[in-house]
C-alpha cells in the first residue's frame, strides 16, 4: 500500500512532498522522542507524531520514512515545511489522536487483500 | 604493488565536518552530508543507516551540551568510521550517562523530543565498536566503527 492510498482511507491533509505519495509503505511508528524513532522506526515507515519542529525532517530523511504524519490537526512549522519539501518527504496532519491514527493505519497495512 | 605487512591499508575515503553547538536549526547536516558521502561511496544500504543514526545522535549531543566538534569520517577497506571531538561540559559519570533513560537536558530540549537518555544507547546498540572518553570542563570524544561487507 502506498502513502497516497493511507492519505485517503484516513482522510489525511498532505502538507507538503506530494510527488512522494507513491512510495510504498512498509509499517509505522509513532513517538515523539526523536531518538526513540531513530532507534526503532525502519525505512518505509510512515511516522506518526505531535512534534511539529523542522528537526523532524532530519530523522525522517536520514530513516528514509515514506512520511510524517502530525496527529490533532498540528500544524507543521513553516521551516518544516520547507526542509521537507526540499527532501521530498510528504508531510500530512491527522485531525485523530495518535492512538487511534495508529490502529486505523496498522489495520490498513495488515488487513489481508 | 604488494603493501608491506604491518603497513596501514590506505583510507578510501576521509573528510572532516564542523558542528556549532547550540544551533538545533542546523542539527542534521553533518549526518545527512555523511549519509550521502556513504551512499555514493556505494557502501551497503544498511550500512549507512548504521552510520547515519550513530552521527545524527552524536550530533545532536554536540548541539544540546558541547560549544562546537570535529567530526571525522574515515572510509577504509571493511570499514566505516565516525570519530566525534567536541569542546564542552564533559560527562562527569560515563556509566550513569550510558544508562537508558538518564539525560542531563534541560525542558527546552526535552520539548523538542530530544533529550530522552536514548542518544548514546543508540550510538553503542548501532556501532560494532564504540569508544567513549570525557573530562569534564573540556568535552567529550566519541569513536564508533562500523563495519562493512
Amino acid at each position: 500500500m502506498n502513502v497516497e492510498a493511507i492519505v485517503a482511507a484516513v482522510g489525511l491533509e498532505v502538507k507538503c512532498g506530494r510527488e512522494s505519495l507513491g512510495r510504498e509503505v512498509t509499517g509505522g511508528y509513532t513517538g515523539d522522542l526523536l531518538s526513540d524513532v531513530m532507534g526503532h522506526s525502519k525505512e518505509g515507515y510512515l511516522w506518526i507524531t505531535r512534534q511539529v519542529h523542522q528537526n523532524i525532517v532530519a530523522v525522517a530523511s536520514l530513516k528514509e520514512h515514506a512520511g510524517i504524519i502530525l496527529i490533532n490537526g498540528c500544524e507543521p512549522a513553516a521551516e518544516t515545511l520547507e526542509k521537507a519539501e526540499a527532501e521530498k518527504i510528504p508531510v500530512m496532519v491527522s485531525v485523530l489522536p495518535a492512538f487511534e491514527l495508529s490502529g486505523r493505519i496498522y489495520n490498513l497495512l495488515t488487513s489481508p487483500g | 604493488m604488494k603493501t608491506p605487512v604491518g603497513e596501514p591499508k590506505p583510507n578510501l575515503y576521509s573528510e572532516s565536518f564542523h558542528i556549532e553547538g547550540g544551533n538545533f536549526n542546523s542539527a542534521g547536516i553533518v549526518s545527512t552530508s555523511i549519509k550521502s558521502i556513504l551512499k555514493k561511496l556505494g557502501i551497503p544500504g544498511d550500512i549507512v543507516r548504521k552510520a547515519a543514526i550513530v552521527s545524527y545522535e552524536a550530533e545532536i549531543n554536540v548541539v544540546s551540551y558541547a560549544k562546537k566538534a570535529v567530526v571525522n569520517l574515515t572510509v577504509g577497506p571493511g570499514v566505516v568510521r565516525i570519530e566525534v571531538i567536541d569542546e564542552g561540559q564533559g560527562i562527569p559519570n560515563i556509566d550513569l550517562a550510558m544508562q537508558e533513560g538518564y539525560s542531563t537536558a534541560d525542558q527546552r530540549i526535552r520539548e523538542m523530543g530530544f533529550g530522552a537518555g536514548m542518544g548514546l544507547c543508540n550510538i553503542k546498540n548501532y556501532s560494532d565498536d564504540f569508544h567513549i572518553e570525557s573530562e569534564v570542563g573540556k568535552g567529550t570524544h566519541l569513536k564508533m566503527t562500523i563495519q562493512t561487507p
